[in-house]
């Protein structure tokens, strides 16, 4: 019953957000049903809707899980979008820097540096809160901004090649680049960006699972997550959970770089993130928290995502914003889940500053 | 140095302090009653683009402010359903409000206007009218901080508000209905941050730009942790933020560091964020929240 449940009201929410996506869209004077079938239906064309619905996915498999992993633990890391930046930023970084090692150094070394990055952003906010108990939601929102502002200077000082008009950084080596799946899967060309980031997506949300439900870690940062007092009462670190937990997801969310830089781009471009640090918010509310939900909500904002491009090109008036507009409305959905209870009575906030 | 500190920087400052102060004060009401919010860039943003749109429709920038703050204040309503009668999680519903408010407007104007995300041009006589060279949302912010002052301090309703906010159990026993305060604290945002917003899309600009807040109502939210909850200090905190950001738009391409290099606008951007993690480490005085911020209220429990 309970995992009937788990599955009931995230598709409640989903299809309430898309009943109120069709009233905005017959507001505008446009057809839902038009844009509906234009904002799923172009995704499951093979090669290029699936490739490019799973690499849009990737980067949000990570910011789901770093935004799940934090929530089992107790926290709300709405920072995942500026650990993302300063780690994209230092894989491109040990890219451009260590150029002449080989591949089979250069790749991991570029993952790492990235991974490293992403947790040490968001231990600083771990950090803070367990030292002086400043709320990580006010932090992690700061850090985005600084983050952002301090990658800028980065790009616009120090790594850009001269004259170059785009804020973005010189290429990577060509040794730290990592294969695209056009050149393992027959039929899929290899302009798709699909890399291997997100094979690493999907052993992520595995390592999530098996860390979160399978070892004593993972049985501690939970308890912290459920019940602080009774956990500390139980001999855990509270302190020590918190930036472990907020490492952890801030090494999640580093990953997106290595789908970036390593596999698409070839570089550090400014500004690449499209929203994924809050839309990985959206992701683990409605995956539950749960590593195979996080595969599902991403893979369903993908499919939306790669759907905006027809929406815009194809409709009289609605533009692929609406995209926007519905993972707004789930988010908003899935918050107020006591809605669909009887009673209406939810699960309490847990967000005190 | 010299050419920087000019009168005209004292305008500057205050001009761009306008907007955060609305939005910082309207955040003040909801967060003394108990309830986060985070909403503000995206309830600033409703009120730009509501302002902007009827303002281009009935050319009266009255008619933009007045739909701006009915529209800001809606959608804090809807806000404050889910937080306060659904019990949602208030940073999530709020990053929600953020997150509609990029797309909506951008919908709304592609549909309305047929661009992606802005509104047309007005005319200059069609903006919210100056006074000395100030708009004059502007001058009535300055009178909205000393009336917050005296509200919160010296009536009964801002009483009930800050009791409500720091111990809503003695507050009920006390027979103060404390979800009623709380709707109304978290719309009172709404309608002030949308003022916030109309200010700059029909006073200091003259068009609604996509995303055209750019992080002013985190700042805004900044400035109100910065002025540890009280309208004076707050106000404060939004001048001095005002005034890092008149001085990266007089510094661009004019101030040179002693190398001859030009100075990074990028660290002076910082300058509010940096602040407001030191601040609330409490190595700056310490900043203390409402006791029940973001704490639910439930009779039964």
């Amino acid at each position: 019953m309970t995992r009937l449940r788990e599955l009931l009201f995230p598709l409640i929410a989903v299809l309430c957000a898309f009943a109120v996506g069709a009233l905005v869209v017959l507001f505008i004077g446009d057809s839902p049903i038009e844009t509906y079938r234009l904002l799923l239906g172009s995704a499951f064309s093979w090669p290029d809707g699936i490739g490019y619905t799973l690499f849009f996915a990737t980067p949000l498999i990570f910011t789901g899980l770093a935004v799940a992993v934090a929530l089992r633990g107790g926290l709300l890391n709405i920072g995942a979008e500026g650990q993302l930046y300063i780690a994209a930023f230092a894989t491109a970084w040990v890219g451009i820097t260590l150029s002449n090692l080989p591949s089979a150094l250069l790749i991991p070394l570029c993952c790492l540096a990235g991974i490293a990055a992403g947790a040490a952003w968001a231990a600083i906010p771990g950090i803070l809160k367990a030292r002086f108990g400043s709320h990580e939601v006010i932090n992690t929102i700061m850090l985005n901004f600084i983050a952002v502002a301090l990658v800028g200077y980065l790009t616009q000082y120090h790594y850009r090649t001269a004259g170059d008009p785009i804020m973005e950084s010189a290429p990577i080596s060509a040794a730290a680049h990592i294969p695209r799946l056009g050149q393992f899967v027959p039929g899929l060309p290899a302009r798709i960006p699909l890399n291997a980031a997100f094979l690493l997506a999907l052993l992520s949300c595995w390592l999530v699972y098996v860390l979160l439900w399978k070892t004593k870690w993972g049985y501690e940062i939970r308890a912290t997550g459920q019940n602080p007092s009774a956990a500390e009462y139980g001999g855990v670190s509270i302190r020590k959970e918190i930036v472990l937990t907020m490492a952890i997801s801030g090494a999640l969310a580093g990953m997106v770089g290595i789908n970036e830089v390593m596999g698409y781009r070839y570089r550090y471009y400014d500004g690449f993130s499209d929203n994924y640090g809050f839309t990985g918010i959206a992701v683990a509310l409605l995956g539950r928290n749960h590593p195979v939900g996080v595969i599902a909500a991403a893979l369903l904002f993908a499919v939306l995502q790669r759907g905006g491009v027809p929406v815009d090109a194809f409709t009289q008036l609605v533009s692929k914003d609406i995209v926007l507009i519905l993972q707004a409305l789930v988010i908003l959905f899935v918050a107020a889940e006591a809605m669909f209870r009887r009673g209406g009575r939810g699960p309490g906030a847990g967000g005190r500053i | 140095m010299r050419s920087i500190l000019t009168l005209s920087l004292v305008f500057s400052t205050i001009r761009l302090a306008t907007p955060l102060v609305w939005a910082a004060i309207g955040g003040l009401y909801s967060e003394r009653s108990g309830v986060i919010n985070i909403a503000l860039e995206g309830l600033m943003l409703a009120g730009a683009f509501t302002a902007a749109a009827t303002t281009y429709y009935t050319h009266s920038p009255w008619a933009g402010l007045g739909s701006a703050m009915l529209a800001a204040a809606f959608f804090a309503f809807l806000l404050a359903i889910v937080c306060i009668r659904f019990k949602a999680n208030e940073v999530v519903a709020g990053t929600g409000i953020n997150i509609l408010f990029l797309g909506l407007p951008a919908v709304l104007s592609g549909a309305l206007f047929l661009s992606s995300g802005s509104t047309p041009q007005l005319p200059k006589d069609e903006l919210l009218p100056e006074v000395a060279q100030l708009s004059v949302v502007s001058l009535l912010a300055l009178l909205l901080v000393f009336v917050t002052q005296y509200v919160l301090y010296r009536t009964p309703f801002g009483l009930r508000l800050r009791s409500v906010g720091e111990n809503p159990e003695a507050a009920d026993a006390a027979g103060i209905r404390v979800n009623r305060l709380r709707y109304t604290g978290v719309v009172l945002s709404g309608v002030l941050a949308g003022i916030g917003g109309a200010y700059l899309s029909i006073g200091q600009s003259s068009l609604f730009t996509r995303n055209m807040t750019a992080g002013r109502g985190f700042i805004a939210l900044a400035a109100l942790i910065f002025g540890k909850w009280r309208p004076i200090q707050t106000m404060l905190a939004c001048l001095l933020f005002g005034f890092a950001d008149a001085l990266t738009i007089q510094m661009q391409g004019v101030a040179k560091l002693p190398s001859g290099e030009d100075v990074p606008v990028q660290f002076i951007q910082m300058i509010p964020y940096v602040v407001t993690i030191v601040v609330l480490a409490g190595f700056i005085g310490h900043s203390r929240a409402p006791g029940a911020l973001g704490v639910p209220y439930d009779k039964e429990s």
